[in-house]
C-alpha cells in the first residue's frame, strides 16, 4: 500500500491534526467572540475546560497502553461527593487540603482496582471498567443521594479567580502535567508504555514488564480522574453524585481527536489536551453561533464526527489521486 | 486437579435459575406459590426479550472483530421507536410500514457506521459513539421535544399479550425464541456466519482465503443497525409510549449481555445463545434489585459487582506467556 505524504506526516506527528483543529476552532471562536483572549473570558473558559483536560490526560495514557477506562466519570463523582459532604460549605482550608490528599489516594485506589482486574486477572478493559463504573457511580450516589453540600467559598474562588501573571491558573496546571509527561515519556517507562500499547505479546517477549505497565496506566488514570474531580468540585463549589457520568465519553472523544489510536501505542498526551480544549471551544462556538436550540446537539455531533473522520477522508482522497 | 469447564451460556443460565430460586426466599418473593413463581419468571423473560434483541446486533459486530462495537444502538432504538410511534399512529394497517421504516432507518445508520469504520478508518468505538450523538441530535430536531403518535392495537396484541388466553406466554417470548433460532441459523449455518467468524478471528487470513472483508464489515454494521431498529419496534410495541431516553439505558447492558454470554469482545468467538442467557441474567438481577426496593445507589453497586464477578469467572483473556 502506497502511503501518501500526509499519511506519513500524520503517522509521525499524530497530534498535528489536533493542532490544526484547535487553531481552526480558536479562529472561529475569536471571530464570534472578539473578547475571548481577554483575561476574564479566557480564565472563565479554561477553568471549565480543565476538569475534562485532566481526565483526558489519564485516559490518553490508558489508551496509549492499549486499554480504555470507562470508570473515570464514576471516580470523579466519588471525589466530588466526598469533598462536598466531608468538607462542607463552612469547612476550614486545612480540612479541605486534607481531603484533597485523601481524594488523590482514593483515585489511586480506584485506579488500582481497575488495574488489578485488567492487568493481573486479564479481564477485557471495556467491560471491566464498565462494571467498576457502576460500583463507583453507585458509591457516589450512596455518599450523596441528592445534590447538595459544598466546599468553602474562598477555596472555590481560589480555583475560579486565580490568574497569576494575568494567565489563567489552568494554564499552569496543564503546563505542569505536560512537563511531567515529557519527562516520563523520555524515560524507560515511556518506551515500555508505547511497546505494551503497540503489541503486548511482542513487548512481553522482549522482557517488558507488560502486566506492571498495564496496571500502572489505570492507576495513573485513577489519579488524573481524582485531580479532575477536585477541579470540578472547586469549579461548581457543590456536590452532585451524577456529575462525572457524562464526562467519560467526552474524555475518550478528546483523546481520539487528539490523534491517539484507540488500539494503543500511537499518540501522546499533548494531542489529547488539545483535543479536550477543542471540544470545549466547539461548545462555545455553538452557543455563540446563534444556532436554533433544537439543532445544537445535531450540529455539534456532526462536527465531532467530521473531525474524527477528517484524517481518513484526507487519506482516502490522497491515495485515490496517488493511484490514478 | 482437573478444572471443571462449563460453557458460558450454560453457566449464565444456571446462575439465572439459582438466583431466581433464591429470590423466592425473599420476604416479598414468591415463596412456595408455583403460580406466582411462574408469573414472575414469565415477566422477567418478557423484559429480557428487548435487551436480548437489541444485543443481537451487538453480538454480530463484536464477533466481527477489529475492536467492533456498536455504541449507537441505544439512540437507534430510541429513534426507530419514535418513528414507529409516529408513523403507525394507532392504525393497524400501517404497522408493517412502521416495521419496514424501523428496519430501513436502522440499517441506514448502521451502514453509515460501516462506511466510517471501513473506508475512513475511524475506530468502531468512536465512530459509533459519534453516530450516537448525531442520532440523538436528529431525534431532537425531528421531535422538538414532544412526540404525538400512538401504538396500533395489533402491535400490543402481537407483542405484549399471549397468543391464546390459555397459553399464558406473551408473544414477545415466542418471537424471541424464533428470533434466536434465526440468529443461530445465520451465525452457524450460513456463509455470512462463517465469514463473520473468519474476519473476527483474523482479517488478513480471511481476506487471503477470499472473504470480502470490506463488504462483510458494511453488511455486519448495517445488519446490527437493522436489528437495533427491530428492537425499537418491539420496545415501543410493548411499552406503548415513547420518550427521548427510551433506548439509551439498553446500550451498555447490551454489551454486558454479550460479554456475560461468553462472546469475546476481541471478536471471532461467541454465540447468540450466550447473549440470550446474558440478557436473562442481567434483567433478572436488575428486577430482583428493584423488587428488593434497594436504593438506586446500592442497585448500581450490586450490578457492577455481579458483572465483575461474572466476567472474572470466564471472561479472562489468555496469558501473555503462550
Amino acid at each position: 500500500v502506497k502511503r501518501s505524504r500526509w499519511e506519513a506526516l500524520t503517522a509521525r506527528q499524530p497530534a498535528l491534526f489536533a493542532l490544526v483543529l484547535l487553531v481552526l476552532s480558536l479562529v472561529v471562536n475569536f471571530i464570534l467572540q472578539p473578547n475571548m483572549f481577554a483575561r476574564e473570558t479566557l480564565n472563565s473558559n479554561m477553568r471549565v475546560f480543565l476538569p475534562i483536560i485532566l481526565m483526558a490526560i489519564g485516559q490518553a495514557i490508558v489508551i496509549l497502553g492499549g486499554g480504555i477506562d470507562i470508570s473515570v466519570g464514576g471516580i470523579v463523582s466519588i471525589i466530588n461527593t466526598v469533598l462536598a459532604t466531608r468538607v462542607g460549605l463552612d469547612g476550614s482550608p486545612q480540612e479541605m487540603w486534607k481531603f484533597v490528599f485523601i481524594s488523590l489516594s482514593m483515585g489511586l485506589l480506584a485506579g488500582a482496582i481497575n488495574g488489578f482486574f485488567i492487568a493481573y486477572l486479564r479481564l477485557q478493559p471495556i467491560i471491566t471498567t464498565y462494571a467498576t463504573s457502576f460500583l463507583y457511580a453507585g458509591l457516589a450516589l450512596f455518599i450523596l443521594p441528592n445534590p447538595g453540600g459544598g466546599i468553602p467559598a474562598p477555596i472555590a474562588a481560589l480555583y475560579r479567580d486565580s490568574t497569576p501573571l494575568n494567565l489563567p491558573l489552568a494554564f499552569y496546571i496543564i503546563a505542569i502535567f505536560l512537563l511531567i509527561w515529557l519527562y516520563i515519556s523520555s524515560m524507560r517507562y515511556g518506551r515500555f508504555l508505547y511497546a505494551v500499547g503497540g503489541k503486548a505479546e511482542a513487548a512481553y517477549e522482549t522482557a517488558v514488564p507488560v502486566t506492571m505497565v498495564q496496571f500502572s496506566t489505570y492507576v495513573i488514570s485513577g489519579l488524573m480522574a481524582a485531580f479532575s474531580g477536585i477541579a470540578i468540585t472547586m469549579l461548581s463549589g457543590s456536590g452532585n453524585g451524577e456529575i462525572g457520568g457524562p464526562m467519560t465519553l467526552n474524555s475518550i472523544t478528546a483523546v481520539v481527536i487528539g490523534g491517539n489510536a484507540l488500539s494503543g501505542g500511537v499518540g501522546g498526551v499533548t494531542g489529547p489536551v488539545m483535543g479536550a480544549i477543542t471540544l470545549g471551544i466547539l461548545q462555545n462556538i455553538i452557543s455563540f453561533a446563534n444556532i436554533n436550540t433544537w439543532w445544537e446537539t445535531f450540529v455539534k455531533a456532526c462536527i465531532i464526527v467530521i473531525a474524527l473522520a477528517a484524517p481518513g477522508i484526507v487519506n482516502l482522497f490522497r491515495t485515490r489521486r496517488g493511484i490514478s | 486437579m482437573k478444572r471443571v469447564s462449563i460453557s458460558p451460556p450454560v453457566a449464565a443460565l444456571l446462575l439465572a435459575v439459582i438466583l431466581f430460586v433464591l429470590s423466592g426466599l425473599l420476604p416479598n418473593g414468591f415463596g412456595s406459590d408455583i403460580n406466582v413463581a411462574r408469573a414472575q419468571a414469565t415477566n422477567i423473560l418478557r423484559l429480557a426479550v428487548f435487551l436480548g434483541v437489541i444485543a443481537a446486533g451487538q453480538t454480530l459486530v463484536i464477533i466481527s472483530g477489529g475492536e467492533g462495537i456498536d455504541l449507537s444502538a441505544g439512540s437507534v432504538v430510541t429513534l426507530t421507536a419514535i418513528l414507529v410511534y409516529v408513523v403507525v399512529n394507532g392504525s393497524d394497517e400501517k404497522v408493517l410500514l412502521g416495521l419496514l421504516i424501523a428496519l430501513a432507518v436502522g440499517a441506514f445508520i448502521g451502514f453509515l457506521n460501516g462506511v466510517g469504520i471501513t473506508f475512513l478508518k475511524v475506530s468502531p468505538f468512536v465512530m459509533t459513539l459519534g453516530m450516537s450523538g448525531v442520532v440523538t441530535g436528529a431525534i431532537i430536531v425531528i421531535t422538538h421535544g414532544n412526540v404525538t403518535g400512538k401504538v396500533a392495537p395489533i402491535m400490543t396484541r402481537l407483542i405484549a399479550r399471549p397468543l391464546l388466553p390459555s397459553l399464558q406466554i406473551p408473544n414477545a417470548i415466542i418471537i424471541w425464541v424464533l428470533f434466536g433460532t434465526l440468529m443461530w441459523l445465520v451465525l452457524e449455518r450460513s456463509t455470512f456466519g462463517r465469514n463473520l467468524f473468519a474476519i473476527g478471528a483474523n482479517r488478513i487470513t480471511a481476506r487471503l482465503s477470499g472473504v470480502d472483508v470490506t463488504g462483510m464489515n458494511l453488511l455486519t454494521y448495517s445488519l446490527a443497525g437493522a436489528l437495533a431498529g427491530f428492537g425499537g419496534f418491539l420496545l415501543v410495541g410493548n411499552t406503548g409510549v415513547v420518550h427521548l431516553q427510551l433506548g439509551q439505558p439498553f446500550l451498555f447492558p447490551s454489551i454486558a449481555a454479550v460479554a456475560v454470554g461468553g462472546t469475546l469482545l476481541s471478536g471471532g468467538k461467541g454465540s447468540y445463545w450466550g447473549t440470550m442467557a446474558g440478557a436473562i441474567v442481567l434483567t433478572l438481577i436488575t428486577s430482583l434489585l428493584t423488587t428488593m426496593q434497594m436504593p438506586d445507589s446500592v442497585r448500581r453497586m450490586v450490578l457492577g459487582g455481579t458483572l465483575l464477578i461474572l466476567i472474572s469467572i470466564y471472561g479472562r483473556q489468555h496469558a501473555l506467556r503462550q
